[in-house]
């Protein structure tokens, strides 16, 4: 149980640039998921984290000490991989008793810890069988299992559900933060997916391209992203953004969308009157925009005619595919809605949950607490 | 099957079965019908020529006792030192930058036939420092040149000194000479081996070992060992068969003198040299009859693989 701690750690490999600067701190017992599409340097993070790479600069704490010459064996940490890396030679009681029998602990306690492990896990049944007598999920709960027993300082997991069918994730990722909860450990998960990490997570870290972009609480993340990769990342349906110019004095003020104009709400006038005439990017998640038809929209709706495109039905909502003069979009509405492909409908913008981004820095603009 | 004869395979395994009866079951019944015959193979003579290799009645001659002893010594020691050195030069060449230039050059013996690096090594171990590499090395560290190969008496002599008479008979630096030939010749093949199954553990195995706290001797021991022990198993049947029946190192660079005999080479003496051929089917019998129980095993280890796949 420990404090986890990125000191301006930086990866380099040859010419890549894995990790960039990373900064983060990480308290004792919280659920950190560090997300970001393929390739952004997640598993090396997590990888400089376990000892299993060199830091090219910067330094890592795993509770007061300094770790960065620390060999993996001695970092007290145990890792959950992505293909699970189960020893094939070994049952699956000495896979998880592997890591004690290291250590010297007595038989009798090795025996009772995993004996505990596998009843939590429910893989009592299991433990004579070798790996490869496992289907996939049982193989992840054994990995699970080996880190368990060991009781470490933080539990660090890369993609343990990449390999698992939609139905079998979801019901892991409720019992992972059952399993966060009850073992009261520092989690730090790796995932691109962003479901599971709004889901499990205390707190995202979104990564891109080796910089940590934002950490945060998930709503916070979903209701105040600060950049555009964020706010477009976090949430499905991606946020829409559209190219828009500040247009107006004070009380006129809107936002010239070519196809369509809305209006600034009184509460942004302030922050947008540097961008007077200027070009900036406009946001707004698909739930945001509503069909008046069918259910109300908010005190500040902007309405805004479009062509339906394609419709998507979820069940207990639909996708509508919108063009609006040659601009596509997203709405996300109630099943009850009766738009069709090829229908003109006029849909509506909750203003007050518009997001705003400077084009050139593509940072949020506006005061955190309105957002 | 409408018209097919029990006996229409039996027609297509024909031309095989003949020839395996002309080119091996022949000659192996030729032999043993021979081990129980005189040297002229005239007259039977029971269990004589057998009994002559366990009681040595000439150990000058044709030292019996020191062949078997020669042959349990390249079973062990080459066999097990071969694996062992395959399996750390394995493991380090998978670490090193030139790997491929690394394991080519430790390969080259492999390509080399037997006679000559036979012939290579009897120029190693010249007693002539001007001529014998490894003396060369000894006297410029400030040793005393030795006769590697050839009994001459001298303090150290390579191939031919037994070595103080305090040590074991087998134990003769001539011996340990030639089984380190053996060892350099095949020991690209054991690390080729078996670094093609250290590419099959996958790495994220040996990362879990390592956070799981192991170090690296204990990731070598408990886990890189127990997943290539089916490929060691193989490596080592193959030297051992290989020790068994060695017989063109010896016979180029020692010829059998001073002890240095295995039962294929005394075999070959004896039935084409004193041409006791009773003498030499007898132990080309033994020979046999030791390598058989090998065969059997790793037919059988064969089998169940095949089976458990
Ligand atoms: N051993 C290595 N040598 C060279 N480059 C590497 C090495 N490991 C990773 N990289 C590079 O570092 C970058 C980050 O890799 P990393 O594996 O951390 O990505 P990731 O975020 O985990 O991606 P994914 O979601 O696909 O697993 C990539 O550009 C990758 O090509
Ligand atoms: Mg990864």
């Amino acid at each position: 149980m420990a404090t986890v701690t990125y000191d301006h750690v930086t990866k380099r490999f040859d010419t890549v640039v894995a990790v960039n600067d990373f900064n983060l701190e990480i308290p004792d017992k919280e659920f950190l998921v560090l997300v970001g599409p393929s390739g952004c340097g997640k598993s090396t993070a997590l990888r400089l984290l376990a000892g299993l790479e060199e830091i090219t600069e910067g330094d890592i704490y795993i509770g007061d000490r300094l770790v960065n010459h620390v060999p993996a064996k001695d970092r007290d940490i145990a890792m959950v991989f992505q293909s699970y890396a189960l020893y094939p030679h070994m049952s699956v009681y000495d896979n998880m008793a592997f890591g004690l029998t290291l250590r010297k602990v007595p038989k009798e306690e090795i025996d009772r810890r995993v004996r505990e492990a596998a009843q939590i896990l429910g893989i009592e049944d299991l433990l004579k069988r070798k790996p490869r007598q496992l289907s996939g999920g049982q193989r992840q709960r054994v990995a699970l299992g080996r880190a368990m027993v060991r009781d470490p300082a933080a539990f660090l997991l890369d993609e343990p559900l990449s390999n698992l069918d939609a139905k079998l994730r979801v019901q892991t990722r409720a019992e992972l933060s059952k399993l966060h909860q009850r073992l009261g450990t520092t989690f730090i998960y790796v995932t691109h997916d962003q479901v599971e990490a709004m889901t499990m997570a205390t707190r995202i870290a979104v990564m891109k391209d080796g910089l940590l972009q934002q950490v945060g609480a998930p709503q916070d993340l979903y209701d105040r992203p600060e950049n555009v990769f964020v706010a477009g990342f976090i949430g499905s349906p991606a946020m829409n953004f559209f190219q828009a110019r500040v247009k107006g004095q004070r009380e006129e003020m809107h936002l010239d969308i070519d196809s369509f104009q809305v209006p600034v709400p009184a509460s942004w006038l302030d922050d947008l009157l540097p961008y007077g005439g200027k070009e900036v990017i406009f946001g707004m998640r698909p739930e945001n925009i509503c069909d008046p038809e069918c259910q109300p929209c908010s005190t500040e709706a902007a309405p805004v005619t479009a062509m339906v495109d394609v419709t998507e039905v979820m069940g207990s909502e639909i996708f509508l595919h919108l063009v609006a003069d040659g601009k596509a979009f997203m709405a996300r509405v109630d099943p009850r809605c009766r738009a069709r492909p090829g229908q003109e409908i006029r849909v509506e913008f909750d203003m007050a949950r518009m997001h705003v981004f400077d084009p050139e820095t593509e940072e949020a603009i506006g005061s955190r607490e309105k957002r | 099957m409408v018209g097919r004869r029990w006996w229409t395979p039996w027609l297509w395994l024909a031309p095989a079965l003949a020839l395996l009866g002309v080119f091996l079951v022949y000659p192996v019944v030729d032999t043993v019908r021979r081990s129980f015959l005189d040297e002229r193979s005239k007259s039977f003579v029971g269990l004589d020529n057998y009994r002559f290799i366990i009681d040595n009645p000439q150990p000058l001659v044709s030292d019996t006792h020191s062949a078997l002893l020669n042959n349990i010594m390249w079973l062990t020691l080459f066999t097990g030192i071969t694996v062992a050195l395959g399996l750390i030069l394995a493991v380090l060449t998978g670490r090193v930058r030139y790997e491929a230039a690394a394991k080519s050059s430790i390969f080259i013996p492999m390509a080399i036939s037997f006679v000559a690096a036979a012939v290579i090594w009897r120029f190693m171990y010249e007693f002539n420092t001007d001529i014998g590499t490894v003396n060369a090395a000894v006297t410029s560290a400030g040793g005393e040149s030795t006769d590697w190969l050839r009994d001459t008496g001298s303090p150290q002599t390579w191939l031919t000194e037994r070595g103080p008479d305090t040590m074991p008979r087998p134990i003769q630096i001539n011996n340990l000479a030639l089984i380190f030939v053996g060892v350099w010749m095949w020991t690209g093949f054991a690390m080729v081996v078996l670094s093609a199954g250290l590419k099959g553990i996958s790495t994220e195995v040996l990362e879990a070992a390592r956070v799981d706290g192991a170090n690296e001797w204990q990731i070598f021991r408990r886990i890189i060992v127990p997943i290539l022990s089916p490929t060691i198993v193989v490596v080592a049947t193959t030297l051992v068969i290989q020790g068994l029946k060695k017989f063109d190192l010896v016979w180029v660079m020692t010829g059998g003198r001073a002890k240095t005999d295995v039962v294929a080479t005394l075999f070959y003496k004896e039935a084409f040299r004193v041409g006791d051929f009773g003498v030499g089917a007898a132990l080309a019998v033994v020979l046999l009859l030791w390598v058989l129980p090998i065969m059997v095993i790793s037919i059988r280890r064969f089998q169940f693989q095949e089976e458990t796949r």
